[in-house]
């Protein structure tokens, strides 16, 4: 990279440049050398960027209204979308905001697990968006409970009783974690609370995340390492920045028919039943982002096991990169990788179908056999895969696409390494 | 051929970021005017308030749109006092006949014109008001005589509903 | 392109599939032709005053709509009354106020900026005049029951003789439409039950019609600015992103890549 030679054409720039090297940051955010081989898949960075920046100013508006307690929590909501200048607006895009950043958020990491971004040299980008995943579960679940309904009142109860499977210490950590004997008004604010501060660790973490992008670079389709800057490549702005616009906007079409046109298809009826310690909904039933998760848990029988199983359903892929072992990145090269893949994307979307429906007899099952699979494909079939596997040449480099009789792998190697 | 074609591509990208730009102006207003008052405020707009209890010589405060307004049953002496005032002798010159139409009645906003602090009854050099934040001298008008404050008293839109009741707003 | 299809295609499955998934209903409620539903959709003005003297008539004696204020009734996008109707309605209730000056609690004639009179003081005393069951506040009704409108509409109809085969205790009745069809409301309309003042027939099924349209418009009061602000942003948003496909389009073609 070039950053270091930059300087800024003004003397009043390069006087400030020379003190806080913002300009350089500009000039290298700009340049930044891009695969210019990269799908539609990519620009999902920007969308997420995009809706984490919704969530934040339209929650700021919100909680300029929202009064976090027990008694007006759900009368605040209802001023807000009554009386507030455009607030049924803004609470909508909040709302059905965090739908969109979920949906965002699984296309992004399903297009990193196909094309294999998670491999060296990004595991720490990888982990780093586990963390953001995990933050952004946390995030939703207590900004479901806020508006203080009977899904918010007993999701809350609910989920925080999933610690109470910790042996021992279980049932003083719930105590804890209510502030009482029950969800109560101290659950609401502390909620409250975590709520507001989240989304900035988040920001923080996304900071981290693609400054950890820019050190190795894209991946790209192909999978390859490119030399950057090369044909390869080209500058982040215009090309980039354009083509995530135009994704964006495609992206905010589908946001806006759901806040303009269906703006409660996504939530549960029952929230709009205000909190009732007294009476538990017929189903309780997590928003949709969370169901395959909930499936997982379901299917265990053991309380505590149900718990680590759901647990581990997610930490698992913070070891992704070393439970994969095949050397070449992008399933595209990967015959056998790709069907795995879309047997993987099929038995999540099973978990979620499961999750919504109730854990009794054949959805029990499928969700059982789901589950089996989900932890068979990460901790068996992979690292198996990476050996057995006979994977497809691969280009030397992205202008160069193998066509009819290509290089064979080592001999490409070869060929790269002479030209180093 | 290629300058009509750069010409074009000038145009098209002109067009997109203005049109971009009017799409993002148009998001930011709602983010804004959800801090303007809200209905149910706007609704609250006035407030009615029964004055047969008040004798001659004594000041009702009640609060309207979160602000305390004086309503001063004013004696002939107080009367008397501030339409005697030489216009030119005011840092704001109004006439007390245009303040208090009917002069028994005195109804003003309750609150410093100088930096928003309450001003207190019966008080100060002109024997109205007197602002104990800044040092701020009210006549019986309510009109400002000494001090920092650069405005009387505001007289906010009122109406007697009947002899006994004063609508304010 | 190709590939950007794809993308949409599978969002768009994605979330059908979940929208269906929570679609456990099995029920086939009645069906009307609601005004509002659709791009366009806008409340009949007439319906939702005939909603209004429904709901004022027949419901408030047991249900309250506390989230409504009088002056809602003569905001735009709702009944529309004119604003002296709406006050004539607000004085025609007593609202309790206070305390005053010697600490009492008095009752005056109903101000725009009141909220709607609740026909009981609390929850407890709702259930204690209704056998035990609390008759559900109304403001967002439509929106706290699966099936919306079309479940309201439908349950107001669906009274019917029990089979012989169920069993109901007193003060319980039967309703084809509702969860478990037992229901401790009795059929709350019949046909001429109130007298509309534009003459329209007053039948259960224009009166379920009136009342549904009214509880449809206090749950989303906003629903009309919501639908004409949308319908402009979607317009607006595929002309940017024409313009912005264009532009890319442009910009690409300086490097010879596909996009």
């Amino acid at each position: 990279m070039s950053d270091h030679d930059y300087r800024p054409k003004s003397k009043v720039g390069q006087w400030f440049n020379d003190r806080l090297p913002l300009l350089t940051l500009a000039n290298h955010l700009t340049d930044y050398p891009t695969p210019k081989n990269l799908n539609y898949w990519w620009t999902f960075g920007g969308i997420l960027t995009f809706c984490l920046i919704t969530q934040i100013v339209t929650g700021l508006t919100l909680a300029m209204h929202y009064i976090a307690h027990a008694d007006m929590a759900f009368e605040s909501v209802e001023h807000i979308m009554r009386d507030v200048n455009y607030g049924w607006l803004i609470r909508y895009i909040h709302a059905n905001g965090a739908s969109m950043f979920f949906l965002a958020v699984y296309i992004h990491i399903f297009r990193s697990l196909f094309y294999g971004s998670y491999k060296s040299p990004r595991e720490i980008i990888w982990i780093l968006g586990i963390i953001i995943y995990l933050l952004m579960m946390a995030a939703a679940f207590m900004g479901y409970v806020l508006p203080w309904g009977q899904m918010s009142f007993w999701g809350a109860t609910v989920i925080t009783n999933l610690f109470s499977a910790i042996p021992l210490v279980g049932e003083g950590i719930v105590t804890w974690l209510w502030g009482g004997y029950s969800v109560d008004n101290p659950t609401l604010t502390r909620f409250f609370t975590l709520h507001y501060l989240i989304p900035f660790l988040i920001l923080g973490l996304v900071v981290l995340h693609i400054w950890a992008l820019h050190v190795p670079g894209n991946n790209n389709p192909v999978g390859i390492d490119i030399k950057k800057p090369s044909k390869d490549t080209v500058p982040f702005h215009p090309y980039i920045v354009i083509k995530d616009g135009f994704a964006l906007l495609m992206f905010m079409i589908v946001f806006a028919f759901f806040v303009f046109y269906a703006p409660n298809i996504l939530g549960h009826a029952d929230n709009y039943i205000e909190a009732n310690p007294m009476v538990t909904p017929a189903h309780i039933v997590p928003e949709w982002y969370l169901l395959p998760f909930y499936a997982i848990l379901r299917s265990v029988p053991d309380k505590l096991l149900g718990v680590v199983a759901m647990l581990s359903a997610i930490l698992i892929l913070a070891v992704l990169p070393w439970l994969d072992t095949s050397k070449i990145r992008s399933a595209v090269f990967r015959p056998l990788y790709k069907q795995f893949y879309w047997i993987l994307v099929a038995d999540v979307l099973i978990l979620g179908y499961v999750g919504a429906m109730p854990a009794e007899g054949l959805y029990l099952l499928i969700a059982r056999v789901a589950t089996a699979y989900y932890f068979l494909h990460f901790l068996v079939i992979l690292p198996v895969l990476g050996f057995k596997e006979k994977t497809l040449p691969v280009p030397l480099s992205i202008t160069e696409p193998v066509l009819g009789g290509s290089p064979n792998l080592a001999a490409a190697r070869n060929k790269e390494s002479k030209i180093e | 051929m290629s300058e009509k074609k750069t010409k074009r591509r000038d145009f098209l990208f002109t067009a997109t970021t203005a049109v971009g730009a009017v799409g993002a102006a148009a998001v930011v207003w709602p983010m804004i005017d959800q801090m303007n008052p809200d209905a149910s405020v706007k609704a609250l707009a006035s407030t009615e308030v029964d004055v047969s209890a008040l004798t001659p010589g004594n000041t009702l405060t009640v609060l309207w749109r979160g602000k305390p307004v004086f309503i001063r049953r004013r004696t002939q002496e107080e009367i008397d006092e501030a339409r005697k005032v030489n216009m030119e002798d005011l840092i704001h010159p109004e006439k007390d006949e245009d303040r208090a139409k009917n002069p028994e009645w005195l109804v003003m906003l309750g609150v410093c014109t100088h930096l928003g602090c309450v001003p207190l009854n019966d008080k100060g050099d002109y024997n109205g008001w007197f602002c104990p934040c800044h040092g701020s001298h009210y006549d019986t008008s309510g009109r400002i005589r000494k001090g920092p404050a650069p405005l009387n008293m505001e007289v906010p839109k009122y109406e007697f509903v009947n002899a006994n009741t004063i609508k304010i707003g | 392109m190709k590939n950007l299809f794809k993308l949409f295609s599978i969002i768009i499955i994605i979330i059908a599939s979940n929208s269906y998934s929570f679609a456990a209903e099995k029920v086939k409620y009645l069906k009307t032709d609601w005004s509002f539903k659709g791009l366009f959709g806008k409340f009949d003005r007439a319906s939702l005053q005939r909603g209004y003297q429904v709901y004022t008539e027949v419901c408030a004696s047991c249900h309250s709509m506390k989230y409504l204020s009088y002056r809602n009734l003569s905001e735009p996008g709702g009944p529309e009354f004119s604003e002296a109707q709406a006050k004539a309605i607000a004085a025609s209730f007593e609202v309790t106020d206070g305390p005053n000056s010697d600490g009492e609690m008095f009752t005056r004639p109903g101000k725009l900026s009141d909220k709607f009179v609740m026909p009981y003081d609390n929850v407890k005393a709702a259930q204690a005049a209704n056998g035990g069951a609390y008759p559900p506040d109304m403001s967002v009704l439509v929106k706290a029951r699966g099936g919306g409108v079309d479940y309201i509409y439908s349950l107001l109809q669906g009274y019917e003789e029990a089979p012989s085969n169920i069993s109901l205790d007193d003060g319980v009745y039967y309703n084809k439409y509702m969860y478990g069809n037992k229901i401790r409301m009795a059929a709350p309309l019949l046909d001429g039950l109130v007298e509309y003042g534009d003459g329209t027939n007053a039948t259960v099924e224009q009166m379920s019609k009136d009342v549904t349209t009214f509880l449809m418009w206090s749950a989303e009061p906003h629903l009309e600015s919501r639908h004409q602000m949308g319908f402009k942003a979607i317009v607006y948003l595929i002309i940017l992103t024409i313009l912005v496909y264009f532009s890319m389009k442009k910009i690409w073609s300086r490097v010879e890549s596909e996009v």
